[in-house]
């Protein structure tokens, strides 16, 4: 179908500190025990994109991408890992593997997206409208589980939910204005050629941007050359695309009359967009996701341990696993003394062995995990080679790999680094707990 | 339902009085009464009245020269049509006059074959006709004599019908008795008759029933006239079919003869019997009626490489069998509509948002699509893209890109592969919207150009070749088409009149402007309906370029019909019988300016003719989006239906308007004949 893939996995983020490592950079952290960055390739695959092209910042972080690409996709995709620089952004890594691009349209993906929207439905909608950007946009989440407003601290971690202004136009299919929530001020400015355009705005704030876009590629290719400055996609890139949609209205001073002459004869304000919009150098579409997909970022501590919790409980269908009857997950290899229970929603991988008298409810549970009696586990993710004592409290945390949790360590809200030990009896609430 | 339908029933086939306009005078205002020319009469020799613009427009038109033609063959065919049409649909009036009243309740049995209960049958002989080919011409002349035959005996001979005897039988037996039932039983007759219209049918049906006091069987006759159909073609199956019919029809004619005058209790018996050899035929009927149908289409048409298409439009979505062989063959899935309307379940459903949604989330996997086909397909189903022409322009644009794109693929001939290709991507355009026939054609012609690609020329030649062929068609069929009929109908505006339009099409529109660029003072009429709403967008063109609007909609037609003068109107496709293929609607519009002696002018390219023969909007139709119609809460078992298209009967048409000049509904054949299905689409 002319498409070719790019898939954005970044590298070291900021923002997941102190979840990130060397040795675990951003697209590998584990959802369900597996990448993340595999939710989107299989994704892409079971949309029939095999040929793709991975983007990792980092030399180290592209061999270890490469490497565990390689081994878990051998015979299924073909992907080619280009490395780039840190810090050149999004725009920067689609500059860096330009020359690789040749079909008419790029699909730009990001790493961290776990989702089951089709692509080829964004792609069906660029393609429909002859667009020259698409974007995917899913109806945010409603401020995530109740359970989790119980702390303090994850609404320190997640700051206020920044609203995405978005403009579309009564068709909901034409993107008419971005504006990204760190940019919003307490009002927005409209661009009034635009709505003069299209005489009729409809402004959403509960829509996220999915970091899915369909570019035209000379379009793509034009802007990224032009515009040297431009560092993220999603945040000059596409808002620039948008921005300019009628700009050759603005240059010629006889387009926008004709214009208003189609907004004066409009009986009831909906018929002219079709034709004003052929006016357009290009068209920014969008594709708003059915709010029975499950769309999602892992950009932030939240973001992780909300999907975690999303893809074995609700969106248990991406996790690509089986659910048993008690509706959880445990491998048979893993060990549960007497008396432990694990309840629904949860995941314990391979190898684990829980004490006695154990607890874990809605929890993530990774491979080889060494757990002692009496420990309770509540909304938290456990990655692999984790050692935690008996008498242990667990909540709401994220404990990294070969941690190590002394004995009755109560951890409330917290983020546990990889390596990080936790002496007899301490207790954290809301704090990242890693090696400086 | 006037009785100024009546008589058409009656038309002579025997002589046709044919003109074609080749001057562009203005005709005189419209005038009802300008006595009838004697060159010019002889088109309405029964009635003056059942077409009165018809005559208008031959009769003060002194410049046109009129053609003598003896009639083709269609013509009695369509005859025959005609004939079965005003027994099927007008059948109350028919009934009033020619039948005393107590077989009144009988009559009204095509009707009742429409009733749901028993829609398979209904429709089955309702789909009949399209699927009656000219091919079949004899056929369906045989069963005119049959009819005749049938008028001259007796009731009892209604069985003279192999394979429908029994129920025929059973019908006008049970129908002295409780008619209304035996009503819903005749449907089924005509299932057994495959090839035969519905209509026909129900005509020899009619005349048994007027004579039925003659009382006694001529069983020699019917044996006669049974040998002669069984000629025709009967399979051994068949045979048994059709004795096990007449066996039943025997049993049943004895149980209701018994009964004739008793109570509903025999009748019951008889019916229940009916029943039974309903049910014993009903299987091998299907079986065998529908390969045997398909069989002879097969063999009636080895030249039409269109199959696919064909089937399509005649495919019965209704039938299992079929639809799953159709499914396994299409390129992309198709889903089962949720609540359809019974009467309607044979033609393909409206499935929009699943397909959509299909489509969307299978656009990796569709490599085999060509991108533009694809995005074509999209439009199409999404709307963006609607309209006859413009459907057709983009679909061959896109064909032109795929062509562009092409390469023979090595040990492969493009005359075949590219052929497949192209098969393989309308059935993906039809999987998004079905065809409409004017695109049937447009694919038809770019089959046959491409299977008489020359073996010899390279493939780049044999491609530049195939592109300037589908621009050449583009251009000629469509654009240029157009530009001839602006400039023809632009000669039937005058001064101060008032112009209805209907729908948007862009023909009529591109008509108005050019009237309005030729400063012709006059007004226009733009009426729309529910849901679509097409004619906004064409009011607000007409009102920018400053054309004097008003604007109605289609429930206040015959409050604005009085001040009109002229109605113009576009079509899908205009069949053989003259029928106008229209967008729904089109018929009522026709039909109220018919009562208001306004004429009607069809604008239509010859592109879009087609040789079927259609006599109701049901057995071909396009099915939209039923949740358009009304948003009632709580609305089980209320099932919604909208179908986008509609047939204008041609006495209702005052001239129609194609690029080859302004013809008289009834000519339709003529075109056919003189311009050829060579010319005409290749």
């Amino acid at each position: 179908m002319d498409f070719q893939v790019v898939v954005m996995a970044g590298g070291y983020s900021k923002n997941l500190v102190p979840l990130v490592s060397q040795e675990m950079p951003k697209p590998l952290l584990p959802v369900a025990n597996r990448p993340v960055l595999s939710y989107v390739l299989e994704l892409l695959e079971a949309s029939n994109l095999k040929d793709l092209i991975v983007v990792v910042e980092g030399e180290d972080v592209a061999l270890r991408v490469g490497g565990w690409i390689s081994g878990a996709y051998v015979d299924r995709l073909h992907v080619e890992v280009a490395a780039v620089p840190e810090e050149v952004g999004t725009a920067g890594a689609l500059r860096a593997v330009a020359h690789h691009l040749t079909a008419k349209d790029i699909l730009v993906v990001s790493g961290d997206l776990v989702s089951d929207v089709p692509p080829g439905a964004v792609a069906a909608t660029h393609r429909r409208l002859d667009a020259a950007v698409t974007a995917l946009l899913c109806i945010t989440p409603v401020s995530g589980p109740s359970e989790s407003v119980s702390s303090v601290g994850k609404d320190k971690g997640r700051k206020l939910p920044r609203a995405n202004i978005v403009g579309l136009d009564h068709t909901r299919q034409y993107l008419l204005h971005v504006a990204a929530g760190a940019e919003v001020g307490k009002d927005i400015k409209i661009q009034k050629s635009i709505l003069r355009a299209n005489d009729q705005m409809e402004i959403r704030a509960d829509l996220m941007d999915a970091h899915m876009y369909a570019f035209q590629r000379t379009i793509l290719q034009e802007v990224l050359d032009q515009k040297e400055m431009f560092h993220s996609i999603k945040h000059d890139v596409f808002p620039y695309l948008v921005r300019t949609q009628l700009r050759s209205e603005i240059s010629d001073k006889g387009a926008p009359k004709n214009g208003l002459n189609g907004v004066d004869y409009t009986l009831n304000g909906s018929e002219p967009a079709s034709e004003i919009l052929t006016n357009r150098t290009h068209k920014c579409c969008a594709y708003i996701a059915n709010k029975s997909k499950y769309c999602s970022r892992l950009n932030s501590v939240q973001a992780f341990c909300d999907i975690n919790r999303d893809v074995v409980g609700e969106a248990g269908h991406l996790s690509g696993y089986s659910f048993s009857a008690q509706n959880n997950i445990v491998h048979p290899s893993a060990e549960l003394g007497s008396k432990t229970t694990v309840g629904p929603q949860c995941m314990l991988d391979e190898g684990s062995k829980l004490g006695d008298k154990c607890s874990v409810k809605r929890s993530v549970i990774g491979r080889h995990c060494r757990i002692g009696s009496n420990v309770k586990i509540f909304n938290s993710v456990v990655m692999n080679h984790v050692t935690i004592e008996d008498g242990c409290f667990i909540q709401g945390s994220v404990i990294c790999n070969n941690a190590q949790l002394q004995e009755r360590v109560v951890l409330k809200d917290c983020q546990v680094g990889a390596g990080y030990v936790l002496t007899v009896g301490s207790e954290y609430k809301s704090e990242p707990l890693s090696k400086k | 339902m006037d009785s100024r339908r009546l008589p058409r029933a009656v038309i002579d086939p025997k002589v046709r009085q044919v003109g074609f306009f080749t001057s562009c005078d203005p005709p005189p205002a419209r005038s009802l009464s300008v006595p009838a020319d004697t060159g010019a009469s002889a088109i309405v020799p029964t009635d003056m009245s059942s077409s009165p613009p018809l005559t208008d427009i031959y009769i003060t038109n002194n410049s046109f020269s009129s053609v003598r033609i003896p009639p083709p063959r269609q013509v009695s065919a369509e005859g025959l049509h005609s004939l079965g049409r005003a027994a099927g649909s007008t059948t109350s009036v028919f009934a009033h006059d020619v039948l005393s009243p107590h077989c009144w309740e009988g009559i009204q049995m095509p009707i009742g074959s429409y009733n749901s209960s028993e829609f398979m049958q209904g429709k089955s002989s309702m789909l009949s006709p399209s699927s009656s080919r000219f091919d079949d011409i004899d056929f369906s002349e045989e069963e005119a004599t049959s009819a005749c035959l049938i008028r001259t005996g007796s009731g009892k001979e209604a069985a003279a019908f192999p394979r429908s005897s029994g129920e025929v039988m059973m019908a006008i037996k049970s129908g002295a008795n409780a008619p209304a039932k035996s009503a819903l039983k005749t449907a089924s007759v005509v299932k057994a008759l495959p090839e035969v219209t519905g209509i026909q049918a129900a005509v020899p049906f009619h005349f048994s029933f007027e004579e039925k006091d003659g009382g006694t069987s001529i069983e020699k006759q019917n044996e006669g006239i049974g040998a002669a159909r069984s000629k025709q073609k009967t399979t051994k199956a068949e045979r048994r079919a059709i004795q096990e019919v007449q066996r039943a029809a025997k049993a049943a004619a004895k149980d209701a003869g018994k009964g004739a005058k008793s109570t509903f209790a025999s009748s019951g018996g008889a019916l229940a019997v009916a029943k039974q050899a309903k049910s014993a035929i009903l299987p091998s009927q299907t079986k065998y009626g529908s390969s045997v149908a398909s069989e002879r289409r097969v063999d009636r048409n080895p030249d039409k490489d269109g199959k696919k298409d064909v089937s399509q439009s005649s495919m019965q979505f209704d039938d299992k069998s079929r639809v799953e062989k159709a499914k396994r063959r299409a390129a992309v899935g198709h889903f089962e509509a949720r609540n359809s309307v019974e009467l309607f379940r044979h033609l393909p459903q409206y499935e929009h948002g699943p397909q959509l949604q299909y489509l969307e989330s299978k656009f990796f996997h569709l490599d085999h699509i060509h991108p533009s086909v694809y995005k074509v397909g999209l439009q199409y189903l999404t709307g963006s893209t609607s309209g006859g022409n413009a459907r057709c322009k983009e679909m061959l644009l896109a064909f032109q890109e795929a062509v562009m794109d092409y390469s023979t693929p090595p040990e492969k001939t493009p005359a075949r592969d590219l052929t497949s290709k192209i098969s393989s991507y309308v059935s993906f355009l039809i999987a998004c919207r079905p065809l409409s026939i004017s695109m049937g054609n447009a694919i038809r012609f770019l089959k046959n150009r491409i299977a008489k690609l020359d073996h010899n020329i390279s493939e780049s030649e044999a491609k530049s070749n195939l592109l300037s062929d589908i621009d050449r068609f583009i251009n000629e069929k469509i654009i240029v088409a157009d530009k001839v009929i602006v400039h023809h109908a632009v000669t039937k505006i005058r001064d101060g009149d008032v112009l209805l339009i209907y729908g948007h099409s862009t023909v009529v529109e591109m008509i108005l402007l050019q009237a309005h660029e030729l400063g012709k003072q006059f007004r226009i009429v733009v009426v729309d309906s529910r849901p679509k709403l097409e004619g906004k967008a064409l009011l607000r063109k007409l009102v920018m370029k400053g054309l004097s609007c008003t604007y109605t909609h289609l429930n206040a037609i015959s409050y604005i019909m009085h001040e009109v003068t002229r109605v113009f109107l576009g079509a899908s496709s205009i069949l053989s019988n003259g029928t106008i293929y229209s967008r729904v609607g089109t018929a009522c519009v026709a039909m109220v300016s018919h009562t208001f002696r306004v004429p009607v002018l069809i604008c239509c390219e010859a592109y879009k003719f087609n040789e079927r023969v259609l006599l109701d909007s049901i057995c071909s139709n396009e099915l939209g989006d039923p949740d358009v119609i009304s948003k009632v809460h709580g609305r089980d078992g209320l099932n919604d239906l909208e179908n986008c298209y509609d047939a204008t009967p041609s006495d209702y048409v005052s001239m129609i308007v194609t690029e080859h000049g302004m013809i008289p509904p009834t000519s339709v054949p003529v075109i056919f004949r003189e311009y050829g299905r060579d010319q005409l689409f290749f």
